[in-house]
């Protein structure tokens, strides 16, 4: 006999009993100190330790930098695969699954709206789309960018991330790279700023095209940017690359960005120079 | 594939050349890819100093050095007074590892430039000629900003007020080769590549295989018929017989031909109408996408 008995049997127990614990700490790249994860994403993804600046995606990015109300534009385009590119996998399943899992239709984002007390015209390449690589569909886009910063006269802030050009697209990726350039010409012709944002990683064609054309050219603390990747640099000239080779602070130091700025000064520092550039 | 491969191909013998081609698949771009590398093929000084006289070269970026893979100079184009630039891949192995096997450095893109905007000054038109595999990917180059210079080329070559035409007798490698190819005309030789990147890199990213090299060609879609039918390059110059190293002489004066007709398309605009239509064309250069 036991001491209880079992009134009904309204108890369910579908529901497996576990406390998530994986994954809400991790071990820091920057100083190997066990960080928890909301910490760090309540910091715009930055170490509350070391200051260590993880990648962050295009519309936290956009969310940080421009006060509420601004507005995304020219979404719409896609690719057509001009190349009809396949390797393992055929470039189209590649697009596909890239724009599942960001909700984009390719790797960049452009909005317009304020900062600070500027209007501005805001571009952010997105990382996780196929490495933010650039082909048809971000050379438009950002040439679009361009394109609204020449009719309003407002200035221009690119945000780079990207591992170059895109080379399932080939040669048209390829000319991307004239293509903004060439608006960024004429941008210049007209006085309106530029500001071009370096951040984890500016690589191949983006690096070597707009990234580099800003009236200022900046970059978080950290960042991989380049030319030529370090792993093609290394096979070419055989020997182990320098600590620290390519990041922002190797650039700075050879004359290359104007300056390097933490994620959470970034709005400051962006407004600030805007108005150093207002016409008078 | 022709009989001698497929002879190496089932016996498994021959030298290592003949087994390394018949473990490749005969795919024409690859093909062409191996044209436009072929060692007899008249380099862009070899072109230059076919079709020009009285070449003077200019050295130097003012900044850091004299690039020994970039060569620029005034000269004569069938009397007439202009500017040219190319890069130099050099003949014997001693030259070749001088002039960096032609992939120039920050200051081959900056001396360019700097002759560019002499042209424009004395309101001379720009040639210019590329064969190069890439800009140079070095420790030095990446110091004194690879990146920086090219992208200030694509900026001013699409504002230069002057008639350019670009030319790629042969390889035209990514960023290195548009840094000189940003033109009011781009012409490429009949078996000529332009591509984003060289089939071996492709591979082995791709197919993390470099030995995939003749699929990743296939794939990238980088010969003259190709880049001509994306509509990425203005005209195509045909070549002598199998290819331009087979009649250097002849490859010259098919290319003479067509430059001094683009040349007085161009110098029959208006600077304004030059520029206007520069900038329209690479605006509207590309555009694979659907809205």
């Amino acid at each position: 006999m036991s001491w209880f008995k079992r009134q009904g049997n309204t108890i369910e127990s579908g529901v497996e009993k576990s406390v998530r614990t994986e994954g809400l700490w991790f071990k820091c790249e920057g100083c190997s100190q066990v960080i928890w994860k909301a910490d760090v994403e309540a910091n715009q993804q930055i170490c509350p330790k070391c200051g260590r600046h993880y990648r962050i995606d295009a519309r936290a990015r956009i969310e940080a930098l421009l006060e509420p109300g601004y507005e995304l534009v020219d979404l719409e385009l896609k690719s057509t695969d001009p190349l009809d590119f396949s390797d393992l996998k055929s470039y189209k399943s590649r697009l596909k699954k890239a724009q599942e899992s960001t909700g984009l239709n390719d790797a960049i984002v452009n909005a317009t709206g304020m900062l600070g007390k500027h209007r501005v015209v805001l571009s952010v390449m997105e990382y996780s789309f196929i490495g933010g690589s650039m082909g048809a569909v971000v050379g438009e886009t950002i040439a679009r960018a361009v394109d609204r910063a020449i009719a309003d006269r407002l200035p221009l802030i690119i945000i780079s991330a990207s591992g170059g050009a895109r080379m399932m697209e080939g040669i048209v990726s390829l000319m991307q790279l004239a293509k903004i350039s060439a608006a960024l010409g004429r941008l210049d012709e007209l006085r309106v700023p530029y500001i071009s944002v370096l951040t984890d990683p500016t690589t191949g064609g983006v690096t070597a095209s707009f990234a580099m054309l800003g009236d200022l050219n900046i970059a978080e603390p950290g960042a991989l940017i380049g030319f030529a990747g370090p792993r093609v640099i290394e096979q070419t000239i055989r020997q182990k690359l320098p600590e620290g080779f390519q990041r922002s602070e190797f650039l700075l130091e050879h004359g290359m960005l104007d300056a390097v700025v933490d994620r959470r000064e970034l709005k400051s520092y962006l407004s600030r120079a805007l108005d150093f550039m207002q016409p008078v | 594939m022709t009989q001698q491969a497929a002879k190496v191909e089932q016996t498994g013998t021959g030298t290592p050349e003949q087994v390394r081609a018949a473990a490749e698949p005969v795919l024409p771009r690859w093909q062409k890819t191996e044209l436009a590398r072929h060692p007899q093929r008249p380099d862009p000084m070899a072109f230059i100093e076919s079709i020009f006289t009285d070449f003077s070269e200019i050295h130097g970026d003012r900044a850091f050095g004299d690039d020994p893979a970039m060569s620029c100079g005034f000269a004569r184009f069938q009397g007439q007074e202009v500017m040219v630039i190319g890069n130099v891949k050099g003949r014997t192995t001693k030259e070749k590892v001088f002039r960096k096997f032609g992939m120039p450095d920050p200051e081959g893109y900056r001396k360019a430039l700097r002759v560019m905007k002499i042209a424009e000054k004395f309101n001379r038109p720009v040639f210019t000629f590329i064969d190069l595999m890439g800009a140079n990917p070095g420790l030095g180059a990446e110091e004194r900003g690879q990146a920086e210079a090219i992208a200030r080329n694509l900026r001013e070559m699409s504002r230069l007020r002057v008639p350019t035409i670009a030319t790629i007798t042969g390889e035209g490698g990514s960023g290195g080769a548009l840094a000189l190819a940003v033109a009011d005309r781009v012409l490429m030789l009949e078996t000529a590549i332009y591509s984003v990147i060289s089939p071996e890199a492709c591979a082995s990213i791709m197919w993390r295989d470099a030995s995939k090299r003749a699929l990743a060609a296939q794939a990238l879609k980088a010969t003259a018929e190709d880049v001509k039918a994306l509509a990425c390059v203005d005209d195509v110059v045909p070549e002598p017989g199998a290819g331009a190293h087979t009649a250097p002489e002849e490859a010259s004066r098919l290319l003479s031909e067509k430059l001094a007709w683009h040349l007085s398309e161009l110098k029959a605009l208006p600077v304004e109408e030059l520029l206007a239509r520069r900038y329209d064309k690479f605006r509207n250069i590309a555009q694979f996408y659907t809205a």
